[in-house]
């Protein structure tokens, strides 16, 4: 008999032996089926709401699976785990207004320059997070280059240094898993933001910031060489860090670590990736 | 994205793209451009020649290749190559515990090996919201190291840079003082580098006993060393004269190329970190930001030892608090966050075994606290969890600024560290101070970019 | 080689052994390969503190032709991989190589793709110094143990008599060998 936790909308296959810890994620929608009861002979049949305990907020169902079982080890014959305890966390997803110290200036005023260019603010900007101190706007890839580009010329904004771009695979993201982040510097405010951009596995297409901040040359070269993400308009996309024939790109998340098992006299330890791990 | 836009696909290969003769540059067939290169029209038969300087060369400060195309003794184009010591540092994290990541981290610059685990850390403890939960005495301690690292990874940058302009005095005196540094970390870390000192939650341990006197020791004999080198070194008319009015940026290239650290505030502008954006308590000490307005080498040469100077006197306040504070022990003062479930447990002291944690430590968890001992089992086999969601935390590193955008998705291992490095931003500038100088300014122009090929390839 | 190549095996050619190794070992010329922290401390090593020119190898030969030892101090990624090769093969003989590090001799902390996992995988190594990164004494240490194998070092047909005789005895060698149970992680 499962636990109370498990979810009537659970896939069979997610009770038993599923892998991925979750990204944060934005909560899944609530799948319209339960799991074909016959189809899957190792699972125990889906739940009717009937049979559940009465539980406030429908929406908690709906987070996303953080870790799983004590050692949240599956598949192994461990000493620990249950295997059936879910622990859900909501991360982050967008934060209501006012967001705190700076970071209404700084989206007013970005606001305000979309307007005067003609852009509606939603059309370029997904939606906008302060969490933890930072303010994140989450932009469309269309409309990156002008999107950053007023970030580094409206007076009242004035983010003259960029930082960089770094990349983010998220495999159970479908349809973006793959983000690119922009840290940007205010010297005359003294500001920070972060502009986060996504594309799918399946079109892994960024408009390239090189022509608004020239910095981002080896930046976004070295984003193509790890994650694979095309930047359009950069001049000269190869790779840098990897052999120039190298095929794959390393730090995404299907690219394996790559160890190989470390032999003593008579004993192997297997590599990082491989080794028992205890989340 | 209008149609008229060029999409660089993989390679680069849009045959539209420029004007000119277009040579594809996929990266594998170099020895292939270097040929048609050399016979194309457009070449002055002969007169420029394309050269390849390093990975292995004494003077490219690191394994650095240099492709320069050369017209006599002038450098018409330079194409620097990296990528010679990637080591997988940031993939290599997110198979480890939050605690363990400190020991990878550290070794991306290794110069400067405290700076990387202290943007690291500030990153955790940002995403644990325990920033303001970290020790007093373990701030001190993180602001005394820092500043000691800062005077050794620039003694680190100088020494060679005189060994590559062929004056070997500079980098046998420059080491010699730089022996002196690594002593003193020695004896408060136990390391001379890649310390692995600063942890998520304070730092590894207290200062031993002698130290304070140690760093006394130091700065009453540092300044008069470091008085020494800049005698032979600030008027000396050979470096003065290879190194004035080289590789010249002004403060609108820096802030293109993203620039920080000493080659910007040798263009004029006074931003620190430190100053502007202050961690680890540095609003509380008083010190100068050395800032000149000459944008070429011998001007950031200048900032690195004023820099030098004015950390002696923030590790000199340091000594001070610490002296202030006594040593009334872990459980008054203590090095690390007393939260249970995320600070390290244990204390290491020396036995007659061996090295290991102190014998008051294992008597607690083993007879006093059954919590205690669960704690210690957890974080040391698990490590702590830290709340889902991003944070880009960023240090004034000796080099620049150095950035750590931390994602985590709740469990107890990174989901992915990026450290932004400032050696890798500051490169890319190579080709706008050298290209129309001499070959031998090249030389100088890196050295005064200080990069370290450890963090640029991570 | 040279001369010493071509002499029959006895005491000339023992005295000639002795006479090249006392002077080879004196004056060893390192090829400067230094890659990542190893190096930082090998150029500490060379500093006043921990004298490297007591040896008479503080002249870093940048050339490898002129260089008798390679120390490959720091992790060698796979994109270093050939140029290391290739600067080994430009060395010439007698040469030795230290790998200097546990980056260097078995790849350390770096378990992944892109770092080479020994440098013994590309190059012969003579010492191995483990350390990360091993102090300068232990660098002389390492410097020392390497100098007695080039004083001991034979020259011509007994260095050929002493190669089979190795290669027999590791021929003989029985690996150690522990069953370890189904299912563990060993």
């Amino acid at each position: 008999m499962s636990g109370p936790e498990e979810t009537p909308k659970a896939k069979p296959e997610e009770t038993h032996g599923s892998q991925a810890p979750q990204g944060p994620v934005p909560p899944a929608a609530p799948g319209p089926e339960p799991a074909a009861p016959g189809s899957e002979a190792a699972a125990p049949g889906p739940e009717s709401d009937g049979n559940l305990p009465a539980r406030l907020g429908e929406e908690r169902l709906a987070e996303p699976v953080v870790r799983t079982g004590m050692f949240g080890v599956q598949g192994t014959p461990d000493t620990s785990g249950y295997g059936l305890l879910r622990v859900h966390q909501l991360p982050a997803i967008e934060s209501p207004r006012p967001y705190g110290s700076y970071f209404d200036e700084v989206a007013d005023a970005l606001g305000g320059a979309l307007e005067a260019a003609g852009v509606g603010f939603s059309d370029a900007i997904e939606r906008v997070i302060a969490d933890r101190g930072e303010l994140t706007f989450y932009v469309r890839r269309e409309r990156l280059p002008e999107v950053a580009a007023k970030f580094r010329d409206d007076p009242a904004l004035r983010f003259e240094l960029c930082s960089g771009v770094s990349g983010v695979h998220y495999p159970e993201d479908t349809g973006r898993e793959l983000h690119a982040v922009y840290h940007l510097l205010s010297i005359t405010h003294n500001r920070r933001v972060r502009l986060e951009v996504s594309a799918p596995d399946a079109d892994p297409h960024i408009p390239s910031l090189v022509a608004v901040y020239p910095t981002n040359n080896w930046h976004e070269r070295e984003t193509w060489d790890f994650f694979g993400i095309i930047f359009d308009g950069h001049p000269a996309l190869t790779r840098i860090q990897m052999p120039d024939d190298w095929k794959g790109h390393p730090q995404r998340k299907d690219y394996p670590l790559g160890g190989i098992p470390v032999e003593y006299r008579g004993a192997k330890i297997p590599p990082p990736e491989e080794r028992r791990h205890y989340s | 994205m209008t149609s008229s836009t060029p999409r660089a696909a993989a390679g680069a290969t849009d045959a539209d793209a420029a004007e000119g003769r277009v040579y594809t540059v996929s990266g594998e067939d170099w020895d292939e451009i270097i040929a048609a290169a050399n016979e194309a029209r457009d070449f002055e038969h002969g007169e420029r020649i394309v050269i390849n300087m390093g990975p292995q060369h004494p003077s490219t400060h690191g394994v650095l290749r240099l492709v320069l195309t050369l017209e006599g003794e002038t450098v018409v184009e330079v194409r620097p190559s990296i990528g010679y010591l990637h080591t997988g540092i940031e993939k290599n994290m997110e198979y480890r515990t939050w605690t363990q990541g400190v020991t990878f981290c550290t070794r991306a610059d290794y110069l400067m090996p405290l700076f990387n685990e202290a943007a690291y850390c500030l990153g955790v403890e940002r995403l644990l919201g325990i920033e303001d939960k970290v020790p007093e005495r373990a701030q001190i301690i993180r602001v005394l190291l820092l500043e000691i690292n800062r005077i050794s990874s620039h003694l680190g940058g100088i020494a060679p840079m005189g060994l590559e302009l062929g004056a070997t005095t500079i980098y046998t005196q420059g080491a010699r003082l730089r022996e002196r540094v690594l002593d003193l970390l020695e004896l408060i870390t136990g390391l001379r580098m890649n310390h692995a000192f600063i942890r998520p939650g304070g730092v590894a341990q207290d200062l031993p006993p002698g130290a304070l006197e140690a760093i006394r020791a130091f700065l009453e004999s540092g300044p008069e060393l470091v008085r020494q080198l800049r005698t032979l070194i600030d008027a000396n008319t050979i470096f003065v004269g290879r190194n004035k009015g080289v590789a010249y940026l002004d403060l609108a290239a820096c802030m293109a190329l993203g620039i920080t650290g000493p080659v910007l505030r040798s263009t004029g502008l006074p931003w620190d970190l430190r100053k502007s954006q202050p961690y680890c308590g540095y609003e509380s000490y008083e010190f100068d930001v050395p800032v000149n307005d000459m944008g070429d080498a011998y001007g950031r040469y200048l900032i690195r030892m004023d820099e030098i100077e004015q950390s002696m006197r923030i590790i000199g306040q340091c000594a001070d608090r610490l002296a202030a504070r006594g040593s009334p022990g872990p459980d008054k003062d203590p090095v690390m966050i007393r939260d249970a479930k995320v600070g390290w447990p244990a204390q290491l002291s020396l036995g007659p075994d061996g090295l290991g944690p102190s014998p008051e430590h294992i008597k607690h968890i083993m007879g006093q606290s059954m919590e205690a001992l669960i704690h210690h089992f957890k974080l040391i086999t698990e490590g702590f969890r830290v709340p889902a969601g991003q944070v880009y935390a960023a240090v004034e590193s000796p080099r620049g600024e150095l950035g750590a955008h931390v994602v985590s998705d709740g469990t107890t291992r990174p989901y992915r560290v990026h450290l932004r490095d400032p050696s890798f931003t500051h490169l890319q500038s190579v080709a706008a101070m050298c290209e129309g100088g001499m070959i031998a300014d090249l030389i100088p122009a890196i050295a005064s970019l200080d990069p370290v090929m450890g963090g640029v390839d991570r | 080689m040279g001369i010493e190549e071509k002499l029959p095996s006895g005491v000339l050619l023992t005295s000639v052994e002795k006479a090249a190794g006392w002077a080879r070992a004196r004056s060893v010329w390192p090829a400067t390969f230094g890659l990542a922290c190893c190096a930082i401390e090998l150029f500490q090593t060379g500093g006043p503190k921990h004298d490297l020119a007591r040896f008479g190898m503080e002249r870093a030969s940048n050339t490898p032709r002129q260089a008798d030892l390679m120390i490959v101090a720091g992790r060698v990624s796979q994109k270093m991989a050939p140029v290391l090769r290739q600067i080994y093969d430009q060395m010439s003989d007698p040469k030795w190589v230290i790998s200097m590090g546990v980056c260097a001799s078995s790849g350390g902390m770096f378990n992944n793709y892109a770092v080479v996992q020994g440098v013994d995988h590309i190059v012969p190594v003579d010492v191995y110094l483990p350390g990360c990164p091993p102090r300068p004494e232990m660098l002389m240490d390492s410097i020392l143990k390497l100098h007695d194998k080039i004083m001991n070092m034979k020259l011509g047909k007994n260095r050929d008599r002493e190669i089979t005789e190795l290669e027999n005895a590791r021929l003989g060698l029985r690996p150690l060998h522990v069953a370890a149970p189904e299912g563990s992680q060993l």
